[in-house]
């Protein structure tokens, strides 16, 4: 009787069990039939009534059931979670070839990310950054770096003058002399000077306001080598390991011996281009030894201290990095331009 | 300077290729800018007499000749339709096969009927610079001298066979601006001796009757004058050879006389000037200042007027000549001239320059002279034109000369100490090898024993007159690129930043964050863009620097505030479509000051207009007052400050409704504003913008980048909200005020997360709700006290300002 009250429950059990479609009627069913009020349950409550010498038997097959329930429910529990999380999987679809959220950030100019890079070359080598005004006196801009009185650059032609003895600065090397004339007698004096410069001339390749870096070392030791030196660790690090420079004589009145420096051309790499005009080389910045007479009107002893000194235009090196031909952009701020520096 | 390489090759024998040539010269401190191969496309050119030129039948402007060439060219028909052909002349043929510049290739041609066999040519077919083919030749054929030898190659015979180089010449090496001096130069390359012109005036030598003095009366600008006279000149075309080497040099030939000045001048680098001695007055050469406005017709036949500072040649009577710069009309050698004078002179380089400026009159000789010139060559220039004009004009050469010499070349000599050499330049050149280099270019060495030399400065370079000078000249002639790469020994500086240059590196970060793109704009502006922006007249920001001598009125001022460059930005980019705009720019701005240089003051400024797009997902966001306002907020928070927004209603450029000024620690550091209608109205923008301007110094100032840590609260916060009703003319910063006071201690922070008019919000009326953190670092707050404080915040609202609770 009890046995076959407990075979009936196991074929109910494995019918009902097996025709779940739902995580949720499997849980009814673990109840139905197995919790405390469950039938299994019930069953068992009945075993007093059965003979001592059955009873063992009978609980035997008992356990047996409720083992077999118990198995085919987790059975059924695995399949049926499966099923609903590949439902749930399948509803939460998205289309992921969509873009992404615009994330709006902004951008620096050009001419600052080259300056900004400039910088950080030479913050690594030991220098910092010195500023000076933008409006100059005659004496900074020219006479203390032995310019002499008749040059062409102290010409109304060439540069903008506020009276006679002021101008808008022609180069950053005014900036030279001031750092120069706080620091004499101590050495070493390691800067770069950025800033912008003003020349008067306006014209496809002329920018009356454009941007330049000065770069001054002095100390006890300084060759034209070490010179030569540090400006190849710079254009590499600026143009690529690939880069060489070199250097050709040339004259500034604040320097002697004075280089003009070219770069291996970054369009050929030295095979001869439009960009360098066939030679392989691209002109970059004018340098040389800082004049005896330069160091001896800012308070040194040439005798005691040599320095180097170098000059270089950023739209100039903007332009070959970035392959800009045209060097009114710079200042035009067309947003289409602007952005695309990132 | 463009200097020929047939003529260089009279001075210094060298065998190497130009372009070899070239890159040696650059890389020792002379520059070519450009090789030019004048004859480069040029082949099968002849000399051909035209024996016969009759009309051509068919056409007006054609000639039919008859041209001998060679044995196997006799009688050609050639058509010429220049109008100078004339028989008997010796021209250039162009026979058929022969190519020409602009890759024109001679056929035999059929021309309006008849058979062409070539082409007799022009200067301008031959390549030549229009400017440098002689005036009658200019629009027709070149015509040789009878003496040209028939069927000979014309392309040897023009001097195409040539090599030009064009030299850009440093300001310090304008000794090469003489063709004997860069044979210097190339002999020192070659490692060859160079040579001077050799000539002899022996035989030319007269006893002449033609007297000639010279005065000096102001030896400070002239220091030597020689004069040459030079008779029985027969004025005529100078002969080709030199005639050709003046175009390669880029001048034009005139006749001899002329001709010969400009040869001397490019060979030895003295300008010299000839004037026609029958038209001196009183057979006297004055050197003297000018009177104030004296007036002088020049070469050009242009009239100048002259100041007491410029220097004249004059005779007895008047100015004939502005020294240096330009010969007078009055005494020009023209075609009936038979005598004359060769002026060879030092005059003072920087009066020279300047009368040159003052007259905007340069020239080749003033060009020379205003670099300085060889003094002791002055009277080898006066031989070598007199011997070249003997030679070429059929002249006779007067023995007597003048050479009035007041102030003598005073040589130079240099102590040179090997051991600066090398630690200058970073070598370890010994004191032999130093000497050899230094010889090569001339320079006298004296060295006994010892790293001291004596070196003694040839008279042409001026430019040698210091030890580092010539510590120069050994790094280039050794070759400045085998000297080893060496990186600076010693110690390091400190590198770090300063406060303003932290701040700078801040802000940028902040704005490119932020979504906005840097701008430049140029440091001067039209004065105008104060009336645009309705500056009041009496408003500090109308006191600029004035540019003396600007471009253009654009840039006349230099500017004392960046709102005009963003406006410029904004109205471009507007007008090419982008309507969305976020910009900044980090800059100066230029402000009359008390001592000798104005005031510069960094600041930032920044504009926004339009939207910023936040993609297909999300609203964009307008680029509001409200948008600025909170980005200056973070950048505060950043830099360690806080600013304060005080309501303004007085500046007439912003809305005076929308316009704030940003205070840090009680002091205005800028402007916060949307513009104003008008001044939308006065540059023609359809839509709103904000703008912001501050000082950047004064934010540097209270910069306090330290960041300290905040222990995080351990005992939990509890929030409550608040919702209020308020009039509209109630601002949030009343409403803030209280509940700062009220909420003291235990309100940690709150915020604004809604403000709403409209519907169930009474007209005239506003609601805000605010969310209240209430927080103690030392316990867990009790629902009671932490009642009791907002219940505090909320009577006050009532009580202050009229609050309703919602």
């Amino acid at each position: 009787m009890i046995l076959d009250k407990l075979e009936s429950i196991k074929f109910q059990a494995e019918k009902d069990i097996e025709e779940t479609k739902e995580l949720s009627e499997l849980e009814k069913l673990k109840v139905k039939y197995l919790g405390k009020k469950g039938e299994l349950t019930q069953v068992l409550r009945g075993m007093g009534q059965i003979s001592l010498e059955e009873r063992p038997a009978v609980g035997k097959i008992a356990n047996e059931v409720r083992d077999y329930i118990t198995e085919i429910i987790d059975k059924q529990y695995e399949i049926l979670k499966l099923s609903e999380r590949s439902m749930q999987i399948k509803k939460e679809y998205i289309d992921v070839t969509l873009p992404g959220y615009k994330v709006n950030l902004g951008t620096i100019h050009p001419l600052n990310l080259i300056l900004d890079e400039i910088k950080d070359i030479f913050r690594g080598l030991g220098y910092s950054v010195a500023e000076g005004p933008e409006i100059e006196s005659d004496y900074y801009n020219f006479e203390a770096l032995n310019f002499p009185k008749g040059h062409p650059a102290r010409d109304m032609q060439d540069s903008f003058f506020i009276t006679p003895e002021v101008l808008l600065r022609t180069h950053t090397s005014p900036v030279q002399v001031r750092v120069m004339e706080k620091t004499a007698p101590n050495i070493p004096v390691r800067i770069i000077a950025p800033g912008k410069v003003y020349r008067r001339d306006d014209d496809a390749t002329h920018s009356p306001m454009f941007h330049q870096v000065e770069g001054l070392l002095i100390d006890e030791e300084v060759t034209l080598g070490d010179l030569k030196g540090t400006l190849l660790v710079f254009a590499k690090a600026m143009f690529g390991e690939t880069v060489d420079i070199r250097m050709r004589p040339s004259f500034f009145p604040f320097t002697e011996p004075s280089a003009e420096v070219d770069i291996s051309c970054v369009m050929c790499g030295g095979a001869g281009c439009r960009v360098c005009s066939g030679s392989g080389w691209l002109e970059i910045l004018g340098s040389g030894m800082v004049h005896p007479r330069v160091l001896e009107m800012s308070g040194y002893d040439p005798e005691q201290v040599k320095g180097f000194a170098f000059g270089m235009g950023v739209e100039r090196i903007a332009m070959l990095k970035y392959g800009i031909n045209d060097l009114r952009l710079f200042f035009d701020n067309d947003l289409r331009f602007l952005k695309q520096f990132k | 300077m463009r200097v020929s390489l047939n003529w260089l090759k009279e001075y210094v024998t060298f065998d190497m290729d130009p372009q070899i040539l070239a890159e040696k010269l650059t890389m020792s401190g002379i520059a070519v800018e450009a090789i030019e191969y004048p004859g480069k496309e040029i082949k099968g050119i002849y000399v051909g007499e035209v024996i016969e030129v009759i009309p051509h039948p068919n056409a007006d402007k054609l000639s039919l000749c008859k041209v001998n060439v060679n044995e196997a060219n006799q009688n050609l028909p050639i058509i010429c339709g220049a109008p100078n052909v004339k028989k008997g002349q010796r021209v250039v043929v162009a026979l058929p096969g022969a190519t020409l510049p602009g890759d024109v290739k001679i056929k035999k041609a059929k021309i309006r009927g008849i058979e062409s066999f070539g082409m007799i040519c022009s200067g301008q077919e031959l390549g030549m610079e229009e400017d440098l083919i002689p005036e009658e030749q200019r629009h027709g054929i070149i015509v040789l001298n009878d003496d040209a030898p028939l069927g000979a190659d014309a392309k040897q015979l023009l001097g195409l066979e040539d090599v030009i180089f064009v030299l850009e010449l440093t300001p310090n090496r304008s000794d090469c601006l003489s063709i004997v001096n860069v044979a210097k130069e190339i002999a020192a390359l070659a490692g060859v001796k160079s040579r001077f012109p050799q000539f002899s005036l022996d035989e030319y030598l007269i006893d002449g009757d033609h007297q000639i003095s010279v005065e000096i009366n102001d030896t400070d600008l002239c220091e030597r004058y020689v004069a040459r006279v030079v008779s029985g000149i027969e004025i005529k075309d100078s002969p080709l050879w030199m005639q050709k080497r003046l175009q390669a040099a880029g001048m034009r030939p005139i006749n001899n006389v002329v001709d010969v000045t400009n040869y001397v001048m490019l060979e030895m680098g003295q300008p010299l000037h000839a004037f026609d001695y029958d038209l001196l007055e009183g057979k006297k050469i004055i050197v003297r200042r000018a009177q104030e406005n004296e007036e002088i017709i020049t070469l050009d036949k242009k009239e100048r007027q002259l100041n007491s500072e410029q220097l004249v040649i004059a005779d007895t009577k008047r100015a004939i000549a502005i020294a240096g710069v330009m010969g007078g009309y009055n005494t020009e050698v023209e075609n009936n001239t038979t005598t004359v004078i060769i002026e060879s002179a030092y005059f003072n380089p920087t009066s020279v320059r300047k009368t040159s400026l003052e007259l905007n009159l340069r020239s080749e000789a003033s060009l020379r002279f205003e670099k300085g010139i060889d003094k002791n060559r002055v009277n080898l220039a006066a031989d070598r034109a007199a011997y070249l004009l003997a030679l070429l004009a059929g002249g006779k050469i007067e023995k007597g000369y003048v050479d009035n010499y007041p102030v003598k070349y005073n040589p130079i000599a240099i102590e040179l100490r090997c051991r600066i050499v090398n630690s200058t330049i970073g070598l370890n050149l010994t004191a032999d090898e130093i000497k050899k280099l230094l010889e090569s270019i001339e320079l006298t060495v004296e060295h006994k024993a010892g790293e001291v030399m004596t070196v003694f400065i040839p008279s042409h370079r001026l430019d040698l007159t210091k030890e580092i000078d010539l510590i120069e000249e050994i790094a280039r002639l050794h070759g400045y690129n085998k000297i080893p790469n060496t990186l600076p020994r010693g110690s390091n500086n400190n590198v770090s930043r300063t406060k303003e240059q932290l701040v700078e590196k801040n802000v940028r970060a902040i704005m490119v964050a932020s979504g906005f793109s840097e701008v430049i704009t140029y440091s001067f502006l039209n004065v105008n863009h104060f009336d645009k922006l309705s500056i009041p007249k009496e408003n500090t920001l109308r006191e600029v620097v004035r540019i003396a001598n600007p471009l253009s009125e654009d840039g006349a001022v230099m500017r004392t505030t960046m709102i005009p460059g963003l406006m410029d930005v904004m109205i471009k980019n507007i007008n090419r479509k982008i309507t969305s705009i976020s910009i900044y720019e980090l800059g100066k701005t230029y402000h009359p000051g008390e001592g000798v240089l104005p005031k510069e003051i960094n600041r930032l400024a920044l504009l926004v207009t339009g939207s910023q797009r936040k993609g297909w997902a999300w609203q964009n966001v307008d680029m509001d007052f409200y948008f600025a306002k909170g980005l200056l907020e973070e950048l505060a928070l950043r830099m360690g400050i806080s600013f304060r927004f005080c309501p303004t209603t007085d500046n007439s450029t912003f809305h005076p409704g929308r316009q704030t000024q940003i205070l840090l620690n009680n002091a205005v550091i800028g402007v916060l504003g949307e513009l104003s209608p008008q001044i939308l109205e006065n540059y023609g923008v359809q839509q709103a913008a904000c703008i912001a301007e501050l000082d950047l110094d004064k934010v540097a100032g209270g910069y306090s980048p330290i960041i300290s840590y905040q222990e995080i609260p351990r005992y939990p916060s509890i929030q409550r909200d608040l919702a209020i009703l308020v009039k509209e003319e109630v601002n949030a910063s009343q409403i803030e005020k209280i509940i700062d006071d009220k909420g003291k201690p235990l309100l940690n922070y709150y915020y604004l997360f809604d403000l709403y008019k409209g519907k169930q919000v009474p007209e005239g009326y506003k609601s805000l709700a605010f969310s209240l953190i209430y927080q103690s670092k030392d316990r867990t707050l009790t629902d009671e006290e932490v009642n009791d404080v907002h219940r505090i915040i909320q009577e006050g609202l009532i009580t202050e300002i009229g609050a309703r609770l919602r």
